[in-house]
């Protein structure tokens, strides 16, 4: 079989249905990233805009009151470095 | 008992759809389909019919509507034609895609512009490979009983996909024929109720019609492509099923003439019934000519066909439709792929005729015969009664 291909024709489900339920978890859309966000714990004010704003909804709020990227996610887009009030996040080049 | 009446074909389809106890019928009237829905929508307001008629505010809302209603489990009917289908197009590969049985008259008839609503098989050849099995009828009778078996052949679990009845327009669906209705119980029989093998449940949550990447894509396509080819077996054996409870015969590709006959018409719809009186006459006056009609056009019936044409070594084959720009029509031009490399294969005459409504004659057809028997056509297609300066 084909490495590019991810199961044999006969394998998917009827009309390539996805039948598991909350599945799409495990599509990782970090693997897109060639831009990472990085924080400035200095500059951040904790008010939580880059939670609202990021379209994965990968950012969430930490027990030390910061707002934080899950990696696995995050798909590098930059909008909570643009949005930020405080330019506390800049996007640098994703180490491979 | 089963009783024999007049009717107008249209009303004949809408029927068939009655009594193959449709759930749902998502539909937007356009001429020459209009008075099959009209109908339907009659018989479901009146109580007739147990379903229900969603009126949609178009041909793409029809058919995405239906595909919704297809995903619950529920039998599923639309028609349209033309520029109806042409707005349909988007919907039409996701439909099959998604392996819903949804089952679709179109009332063939040339795509716009001009502006025309009559009669060729333009529409449906646009939309071609969209991966639904495409059936064509020729009679009231054909229409009818087809539109019957197209619900048992789309909803059969080896199959499970969208079904489209072509019927030509006006030429066909306004025609006022005697066509038998079978017993309701009779139907009852022959096509049970719609079971699904998957639907939208939330006690059982499926994403049907998910985004394909590279990785899929190409699975999901060869999947659907082998549902539409392993459908024709489907398609023999609910048709010979047909003949054996309703005791009329119909096959994937016909033959009649002469037997035996080295020159062969052949013909897909309705055009097919006047090529037949031809054929008719000018085997009453000694002509070596036969004729054979595809009733199946996808699946194509290959090994039908081959074994319809053997021994002919001309085939004059019809089509509906121009390809401009293309090799030649839709109909020759799967011909020649099918006797490429054969050393047996027969010449492939082929003329485009009847295109938004002209009519072609009886004697027309004798004409054809002799320009094709006296090697008149020269050029790999011709546009046949086309008014030229040249
Ligand atoms: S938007 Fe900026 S300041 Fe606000 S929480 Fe996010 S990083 Fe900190
Ligand atoms: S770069 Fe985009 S995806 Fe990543 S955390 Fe920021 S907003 Fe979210």
């Amino acid at each position: 079989m084909s490495a590019k291909a991810l199961m044999a024709w006969q394998d998917l489900a009827l009309g390539t249905a996805i039948c598991e339920p909350g599945s799409a978890a495990k599509l990782k859309t970090g693997d897109w990233r060639s831009m990472a966000p990085s924080l400035d714990e200095e500059k951040c004010i904790q008010c939580g805009i880059c939670l609202i704003l990021c379209p994965e909804f990968c950012i969430s709020e930490h027990d030390d009151g910061f707002f934080r990227p899950d990696y696995d996610y995050c798909k590098g887009c930059g909008i909570c470095a643009n949005e930020c009030p405080k330019d506390a996040i800049t996007m640098g080049r994703e180490e491979k | 008992m089963a009783k024999r009446v007049g009717l107008e074909v249209s009303l004949a389809v809408a029927d068939a759809v009655k009594m193959s106890k449709a759930e749902v019928v998502s539909a937007y009237p356009i001429t020459p389909q209009t008075h099959i829905v009209e109908e339907l929508s009659h018989f479901v307001a009146n109580g007739e019919l147990d379903a229900a008629f969603i009126p949609v505010e178009s041909e793409h809302s029809a058919m995405s509507a239906a595909m919704g209603s297809a995903a619950t489990g529920a039998r599923t009917y639309t028609a349209t034609s033309s520029q109806g289908l042409a707005l349909m197009n988007e919907m039409l590969p996701i439909a099959s895609a998604m392996r819903l049985p949804i089952v679709m008259t179109i009332a063939n008839r040339s795509l716009s512009g001009p502006i025309s609503i009559w009669n060729d098989h333009s529409d449906i050849m646009s939309i071609r490979d969209v991966g639904w099995v495409q059936i064509f009828v020729e009679n009231g009778q054909e229409a009818f009983d087809i539109s019957v078996c197209a619900f048992k052949i789309a909803e059969d679990h080896r199959v499970l996909l969208p079904m489209g009845v072509n019927m030509d327009g006006f030429m066909l669906s306004h025609m006022i024929e005697p066509v038998e209705f079978p017993d309701q119980s009779d139907i009852d029989d022959f096509l049970p109720g719609f079971t699904a093998k998957m639907i939208l449940d939330p006690a059982e949550p499926v994403t049907m019609g998910p985004v394909g990447v590279p990785e899929v894509y190409m699975e999901a396509k060869v999947q659907c492509e082998q549902a539409l080819i392993n459908s024709k077996p489907v398609v023999k054996e609910v048709l010979d099923g047909f003949a054996a409870k309703f005791g009329r015969q119909y096959n994937l590709v016909e033959t009649n003439g002469k037997e035996g006959a080295k020159t062969l018409f052949v013909t897909m719809g309705s055009l097919g019934e006047t090529v037949m009186t031809s054929v008719d006459e000018m085997n009453a006056d000694g002509k070596d000519v036969g004729q054979v009609r595809i009733r199946l056009w996808r699946p194509f019936p290959q090994e039908e066909f081959l074994a319809a044409v053997k021994g002919a070594d001309k085939l004059i084959v019809l089509d509906r439709a121009l390809s401009p720009g293309g090799v030649r029509g839709p109909v020759a031009s799967e011909l020649a792929s099918l006797f490429h490399g054969q050393a047996d294969a027969p010449e492939i005459v082929n003329v485009v005729a009847g295109l938004g409504g002209r009519d072609v004659s009886v004697d027309e057809f004798k004409e054809i015969y002799e320009t094709a028997q006296s090697g008149g056509f020269k050029d790999a297609y011709t546009v046949w009664g086309v008014m030229s300066n040249a």
